[in-house]
């Protein structure tokens, strides 16, 4: 980044197109350049400033509180100011919703992203990718609605776990499948150009010499589906439901606790215990996602180091 | 090789099918309400399920209680004065982060703040409502007090004056909806100032225009269409945050904030908190009116996203981020 050199130019002169961009006496336009800069670097110290505010805010009223009963009991009676209430299930449920939609939303994510990169006829994969992106603009409480109308009520799912993964898949289908296109789309054409002069079949091309090298891309968008799956609310409030007891492995007619709920639902609880679960429960999303977002930074840079391809 | 193309190209048009069946389900749900409600939902303010306890009644073939009155006039005037709030304080504060990171930080450094957005956009949209609700409004509220009573009683500025109560309404909703945003703008920002044609902006530079100078004349103007997708984009965002807003605007029904502090409610907010209300319905036109207000969401945030990647793509082949920009 090269600093402007003090090379006077004389100001306005009648053929600069942007004669105002360059207007003022060297001085001012250099102290102009300086306060600019200064309020592009200030304008990053500000967005740094509600973060620290934030992790601090919920880390005082969370720390304070922290206990293995809070893993070791369920919420059961928590909103109404029980002993020894805890986030068991909560966590829990939370888990098992989010694998299962690294399962089911990953698989999807990554099969799609690998079409859209290297299979789709071009004419139709412009089509596909923009309804995937526009997609990923959809309200998340619209989702969970529309999730609640067609398979909590409509094939009468009821309060389950596989409606909150089936909505919760949709969410995460867009970010997996542009990671995955992305990193597919940086592995360099000549890998593959040199397997098929080879004459090594497509299939083989495809899983060695093109997902293989990427695989530190997709990781990266399936680690971020997880973020994004323990942080979401909207689409779970009418799926999932909500129980205050321990998760039971039934696909449907079962309802699922999960931590956001109480972060939302117990906050205006008249009960200390329950605002307690509930910063207890943001303090957890948080740290979750602080280390998934770690994680897949890492991934990228693993990827990257290790060049992937020659394995 | 076909057979496997064919079978993942069915697997990718999955969330294509998902787009379509979503807008149909929420239509067919809504239809009653569409034609209970007509066009004078648009411009109506009241929020009255009727009375829940009589029986219900059939106007012109819709079963509804009586008295039954919705108006989504509050709902969208307030969803649009959060955005405006929220880009106001988003977007100069995106695209200064953007320019640092492109222009003027050591990689590393970038990287951080790279690192930064990315835990921005990550955080938990409850988790920033559970803040915005008992540190940001009650903080916000209690600075902004003495300020607001010494804004002069004239037009425009009127606005800013008056009650600013407990921290609950829009000031609040649009800062929060502001850190939301934030990420996606400061991203999709440097991915356009990235694409701008390192020779330009030497060329401006060995000129003698100033770095600031050269962003403007030559890095701005170059992928001009594409900010104004980005704001698109952002705005789209904006309007359809839930939880967040769900926690921090009021939610009140049948009015819009009658100052920057007053308690308000947007559309997301309001379907996620009166859909538990709603199923006291017996009519079920509630729920129908909910999903109604579903639809007009849908429609404007598609709309936005749309336009946004239009614009963006006529600026530079950049590929803008999904969702909140993770």
């Amino acid at each position: 980044v090269g600093r402007t050199s003090a090379v006077a130019m004389q100001p306005p002169r009648p053929w600069t197109t942007h004669g105002e961009a360059a207007a003022g006496s060297i001085r001012a336009r250099r102290l102009r350049n300086r306060v600019a800069r200064a309020a592009a670097l200030l304008s990053v110290g500000i967005l740094g400033l509600p973060l620290a505010w934030l992790l601090a805010g919920i880390a005082e009223r969370a720390v304070p509180h922290l206990g293995l009963g809070l893993i070791l009991h369920t919420t059961q009676g928590g909103a109404t100011g029980a002993r020894g209430a805890g986030l068991a299930n909560a966590l829990a449920g939370s888990a098992l919703v989010v694998a299962s939609v690294a399962v089911v939303g990953g698989t999807v994510g990554v099969l799609a992203g690998i079409w859209l990169a290297e299979l789709a006829p071009p004419r139709l994969s412009g089509w596909v990718r923009r309804s995937i992106e526009v997609l990923s603009g959809v309200p998340s409480i619209v989702l969970g609605y529309a999730g609640y109308l067609a398979l909590v009520v409509g094939l009468g799912w009821r309060f389950s776990l596989a409606a909150a993964v089936v909505v919760l898949s949709v969410l995460v289908v867009p970010y997996v499948a542009t990671t995955t296109e992305h990193s597919i789309a940086q592995v360099p054409s000549a890998y593959r150009e040199g397997a098929h002069a080879l004459g090594i079949p497509e299939t083989t091309v495809l899983r060695r010499m093109v997902v293989r090298p990427a695989m530190g891309g997709i990781t990266t968008g399936i680690v971020l589906a997880l973020a994004i799956g323990f942080g979401e609310t909207a689409p779970l409030l009418y799926t999932a439901g909500w129980s205050d007891q321990m998760p039971h492995l039934a696909l449907l007619h079962s309802p699922v606790g999960y931590l956001t709920y109480v972060v939302y639902a117990f906050y205006n609880e008249p009960s200390n215990t329950a605002h307690v679960l509930s910063y207890e429960a943001a303090f957890f999303l948080m740290i979750v996602v602080v280390v998934l977002i770690a994680i897949a930074r890492l991934a990228v840079r693993a990827s990257r180091r290790w060049g992937g391809a020659d394995r | 090789v076909r057979g496997l193309a064919a079978g993942l190209g069915a697997v990718a048009l999955a969330p294509v099918a998902a787009l379509v069946a979503l807008a149909a389900i929420l239509v067919d749900k809504a239809w009653p309400a569409i034609r209970y409600n007509g066009l004078g939902f648009l411009v109506r303010s009241e929020w009255h399920p009727g009375n829940l306890y009589a029986n219900p009644v059939v106007t012109a073939g819709i079963r509804h209680s009586p008295g039954a009155r919705y108006g989504a006039l509050p709902l969208v005037v307030g969803t649009l004065e959060a955005a405006v709030v929220a880009l106001l304080i988003a977007l100069p504060l995106g695209l200064g982060a953007a320019v640092a990171v492109v222009r003027w930080m050591p990689r590393t450094v970038g990287a951080a703040v790279g690192f930064l957005l990315e835990l921005l956009a990550g955080i938990p949209s409850v988790v920033l409502g559970l803040w915005g609700a008992l540190v940001l409004g009650p903080t916000v509220a209690h600075l902004v007090a003495p300020l607001a009573s010494a804004v002069p009683n004239v037009p425009v500025l009127r606005f800013l004056r008056g009650p600013v109560g407990a921290g609950e309404g829009l000031l609040t909703s649009g800062l929060v909806l502001a850190l939301m945003v934030v990420p996606i703008v400061a991203s999709s920002a440097r991915e356009l100032l990235a694409s701008v044609p390192t020779t330009a902006v030497e060329g401006a530079l060995a000129l003698g225009m100033t770095e600031a100078e050269a962003l403007r004349a030559v890095s701005f103007r170059w992928v001009r269409i594409g900010l104004v997708g980005v704001v698109v984009l952002a705005f789209g965002r904006a309007v359809g945050e839930t939880m967040a807003v769900a926690m921090t605007s009021g939610v009140v029904l049948g009015t819009t904030a009658h100052n920057l502090y007053g308690a308000m409610t947007t559309i997301a907010a309001t379907i996620v908190s009166q859909l538990d209300s709603a199923f006291t319905d017996a009519s079920g036109l509630e729920l129908a009116t909910l999903a109604e207000a579903a639809v007009l969401l849908l429609a404007i945030t598609l709309a936005a996203n749309l336009l946004a990647r239009v614009l963006v793509r006529q600026a530079a082949p950049v590929s803008l981020p999904v969702g909140r920009g993770l």
